[in-house]
């Protein structure tokens, strides 16, 4: 655990820029978000909605050019990942900050053996002999669910299933005990019941190992079922941020409220018709200065259409990026 | 609205359908085997209805669609198409049969010629099938576009200037020009995002309305099944296991597999998913090359029982308008059927 700090992860204001030959993209924009120890801090958004490009720019993942972190700080264990030489970010990246990426086959190496993928981040970060390093290797195959750990260790990734994968990759990103696990759409190329088997892991690895995870979806209703906290994302900025059972029960952008009520779910009543939320996300060519949302918004006023709206603390942990107030119909006071 | 008292048209007929592609291994590519995509499936589909088709990734569930429009040679079984048997004919016999069934597909940025216009991608299957003039024709698309809901203006431009939304839209006007009676839609909104999705979604609700269409809707996203379809059928390597209304399957699922489908599904409140019962399926699906003896789900299934092993159990229709395959459900065998066993792991 990082000392003293109420956050594992800390970040302000990042803001991110993609220089491309049609000119730049403001993929992030001023967002800020904290993590505590031992959290599961939920990332909802559609593509395009910067929610990877976030949590790449944190660990220094974007190909740089095109990619630019313009801004924000983002403090781990009291020191900005943002400022870090790429040495020092390379201490930190994959042993203090691990990560699992959504497609488990192309984030595994099909030329070389699993065994041999997962002993080079303890070899590497943790300094182990070769045996240490396979005995600790075994041991992390068995704590993902793996039969027989030893001897798939001599497997290729092609000998294991798309849910067998994303468990290897998982053990993976546990190999030298995170503080921070970053999950970007880990269960979205699987399916429903291969996801069910994944998410009960990691509701289980939660409980034994006790690190912050931070986990990107575009998947409502997994958010729902593993998360402590929700941040919801649009067009590069944070527009709502609450408890889980707060963003659910009490959804206060009208991008959430919307989004709610496009899926429809398999249980309980079935809607007749669905919410549709006209248009489509804006393309960011330079920072918004009113609400990306508005042009698509039920309830946007003449504000909305002049003044980017900041985060609004409402209280329980719940911020949204609104001048609209549901409970009213009317203008927020800000 | 299903009702098995009033006899509808049947649309579609399935009857046993078979679908294996052969494998070939060695040095003079001997065949060695064969993956049974689509392993003997019958259903039918009514006049004005959607049937939902469901199933995870490798359950045939695509091969199933494309088997039925004769997009390959199936191996067994017959297929008819608004009373016309479809299932060996000569491809030169379909061809003028190919504007009743019409299909559109999952990623629209892959089904889209890159280098043709809007209007030639829409226009394509009146050229091909038509004698319309050019006027006529341009006319038509212009009707086409309207309906999808398309700005007219942008008949000349290229694919790449629309949004994946827009993109699916030209690919249901071009299944449309031809007046279809019958089109399957494999996976229509699996490559969009969530927001757009109910748009598509909505648009083909619309059509089918308005045009009286007939859709075999084939998605692995069980909840927006529910949404769209009528009845629904749940496939598992290479079969139908249940086959049902929409509120029959959903609120009382039969087969062990449904069941464990349903509640392995996320549900967007909190409240609720802690309260559902989750069953967590042991293992992965077998190789459709070798499928397992006896019952297909017998490996993963939380109620197996011994006869599942050794005996296929069979497809039967066990209340009016509801298929089960399971020995479960076989009267017969009640007695042997034991309570469901510590599912959750």
């Amino acid at each position: 655990m990082p000392d003293g700090g109420l956050f594992v992860l800390d970040v302000k204001d990042l803001k991110t820029v993609f220089l491309t030959r049609a000119g730049e993209v403001h993929a992030v924009n001023r967002v800020s978000f904290q993590v505590r120890p031992g959290e599961l801090l939920g990332v909802v958004g559609e593509s395009g909605s910067g929610k990877s490009v976030t949590m790449m720019s944190l660990i220094g993942l974007l190909p740089m050019p095109p990619a630019e972190v313009r801004g924000g700080r983002a403090l781990f264990d009291g020191r900005d990942l943002l400022a870090m030489e790429p040495e020092e970010l390379r201490q930190i990246r994959g042993a203090r900050v691990g990560f699992i990426f959504q497609d488990p086959m192309t984030s595994l190496n099909p030329v070389f053996t699993v065994g041999f993928q997962l002993m080079e981040p303890l070899r590497t970060h943790m300094g182990m002999d070769k045996r240490a390093a396979r005995r600790r290797a075994a041991e992390l195959l068995e704590l993902v669910g793996i039969s027989d750990a030893d001897r798939r260790l001599d497997d290729y990734p092609h000998q294991f299933s798309g849910g067998m994968r994303q468990r290897v990759m998982i053990a993976m990103a546990l190999a030298c005990d995170p503080e921070v696990l970053i999950a970007d759409e880990p269960t979205t190329a699987l399916d429903v019941t291969i996801q069910a088997q994944i998410l009960e892991l990691v509701k289980e690895l939660r409980q034994k190992l006790g690190m912050a995870i931070i986990w990107i979806t575009h998947d409502l209703g997994v958010i729902a079922g593993i998360a402590d906290r929700v941040m919801v994302m649009y067009a590069g900025q944070v527009v709502e941020e609450a408890p889980v059972k707060g963003l659910f029960t009490n959804p206060q952008h009208p991008y959430t409220r919307a989004l709610l009520q496009t899926v429809p779910s398999v249980r309980g009543k079935r809607a007749e018709h669905l919410r549709v939320i006209p248009g489509q996300p804006p393309v960011l060519g330079a920072e918004p200065r009113a609400c990306p949302f508005a042009p698509r918004c039920d309830h946007a006023l003449a504000r909305c259409r002049r003044e980017n709206p900041p985060r609004i603390p409402l209280g329980d942990g719940h911020d949204v990026a609104c001048f609209w107030d549901p409970a009213t119909g009317g203008e927020r006071d800000v | 609205m299903f009702d098995a008292s009033a006899p509808r048209k049947k649309i579609v007929e399935v009857r046993d359908l078979k679908m294996h592609f052969p494998i070939f291994a060695g040095v003079f590519r001997k065949r060695v085997g064969e993956v049974k995509a689509v392993d003997g499936v019958s259903f039918d589909i009514f006049e004005g209805e959607t049937l939902g088709l469901v199933g995870e990734s490798g359950c045939g569930k695509s091969t199933c669609g494309r088997a039925i429009l004769r997009l390959y040679d199936i191996t067994e079984g017959s297929v008819v198409i608004d009373g016309q048997e479809i299932g060996h004919i000569p491809q030169k016999k379909l061809r003028p049969l190919r504007p009743k069934m019409q299909m559109v597909f999952q990623d629209p940025q892959a089904s889209l010629d890159p280098r043709m216009t809007v209007a030639a991608i829409i226009g394509e299957p009146l050229v091909e099938h038509t004698n319309l003039g050019r006027a006529a024709r341009l006319e038509r698309i212009y009707e086409l576009m309207d309906a999808v809901g398309l700005n007219r203006n942008f008949a000349n431009r290229y694919p790449h200037e629309f949004s994946g939304g827009q993109r699916q839209r030209i690919g249901i006007a071009r299944a449309l020009a031809l007046n279809p009676k019958f089109i399957v839609c494999d996976e229509p909104i699996a490559a969009l995002d969530v927001s757009i999705q109910a748009q598509v979604v909505n648009l083909l609700e619309e059509l089918q309305k308005q045009l009286g269409l007939t859709y075999l809707f084939i998605s692995h996203d069980l909840s927006m099944v529910r949404h769209i379809a009528d009845r629904v059928a749940v496939m598992y390597l290479g079969k139908v296991v249940e086959l049902a209304s929409r509120e029959d399957l959903y609120e009382r699922p039969r087969h062990p597999y449904t069941e464990a489908l349903l509640s392995a599904v996320p549900d967007p409140d909190p409240a609720s998913a802690e309260k559902i019962e989750r069953i967590i399926l042991k293992g992965d699906v077998p190789s459709p090359s070798n499928p397992p003896q006896g019952c297909n789900f017998c490996t993963r299934c939380p109620r197996v029982m011994p006869i599942c092993q050794h005996e296929e159990p069979e497809f039967r229709e066990v209340t009016p308008g509801r298929f089960v395959a399971c020995h479960l459900y076989n009267t017969d065998l009640q007695q042997e059927a034991p309570a469901r066993t510590e599912a959750a792991s």
